[in-house]
């Protein structure tokens, strides 16, 4: 889209970001935990976007150029992929905890700790 | 003020309005839901990037795969309910409130407001095109690919394994 600035992205991005820390901090549940981890990601996932689309850096024109653009989508496939792998992982570790302990509460949580 | 600019700013403030909902709302399900609507409009904002390819596999795999994942594991743990013991007290939330916005005023000054002089796209029009991506994938990162896809079947193997009661 022409004659969006850049910052407007990346404030958005960096809003949803700080979002996510704050959740993190601030909830007890750990599968509410999971979703603010997955809000952070997604505002990473926007600011690589963004960057691929304006491009700030200083790049000769060409086959550089073209490169720098496609390489901040590849890191967006990737984080997905990623988070996929890790929300699938992570979810089954509450679910076996849960039947474990039958509540499941962050503060109480010490069963993976080594 | 342009066109463009009021629909960017329709679609990131209701975005904003649903990142706040995840972490506001006491009940999980409604976390969950405006944690959809914020993945879903983050696909429209891909789709303003010139994004195409992205905003449909964010779509796909955020909206469609991984909320029903975590839809599916609310309704089998039975979390539906907020909890009373599990709250948090007032000025943990303030002081966690004021760090967050710590963090927002430190990255805002020291990384976007030099970056704020750059309005204008640089990357050529086409480049989210699934063309695009596709040959990208499969030339210069075929072995990144590679390893993501050892990595989910990792993931597939490990939920199963922590999943079943018995093996």
């Amino acid at each position: 889209m022409q004659d969006v600035p850049l910052s407007w992205y990346l404030g958005l991005g960096l809003f949803m970001f700080s979002t996510g820390v704050v959740g993190v901090v601030i909830r007890r549940n750990p599968v509410v935990v999971f979703m603010c981890i997955e809000l952070m990601l997604n505002a990473v996932n926007l600011t690589f976007l963004a960057f691929a689309r304006y491009m700030p850096a200083v790049l000769d024109a060409g086959e550089s150029a073209r490169s720098a653009w496609m390489a901040g989508q590849m890191m967006v496939i990737f984080v997905m992929a990623v988070a996929a792998a890790e929300v699938a992982v992570g979810l089954g570790i509450i679910m076996a905890i849960y039947r474990l302990r039958n509540e499941i509460d962050l503060d109480e949580m010490s069963a993976l700790r080594g | 003020m342009t066109s463009n600019q009021l629909v960017f700013l329709m679609l990131a403030g209701l975005a904003a309005l649903a990142a706040v909902g995840v972490v506001a709302f006491p009940s999980p399900v409604r976390s969950a839901i405006s944690l959809v609507i914020n993945f879903f409009i983050l696909a429209f904002v891909y789709f303003t990037l010139g994004a195409q390819m992205l905003g449909i596999t964010q779509i796909l795999v955020y909206t469609g795969a991984i909320m029903v994942l975590f839809l599916f594991v609310i309704m089998l743990l039975n979390l539906g309910a907020p909890d009373a013991k599990a709250k948090v007290s007032g000025w943990q939330t303030a002081v966690a409130v004021a760090l967050g916005f710590g963090l927002f005023g430190i990255v805002a000054g020291q990384v976007i407001l030099p970056l704020s002089s750059f309005t204008q796209p640089r990357s050529a029009i086409d480049y989210g095109s699934p063309q695009a991506i596709g040959q990208t994938l499969f030339t210069g990162y075929v072995w990144p690919f590679e390893i993501t896809s050892v990595l989910l079947l990792v993931g597939i193997v490990g939920s199963i394994l922590l999943a079943k009661r018995r093996i």
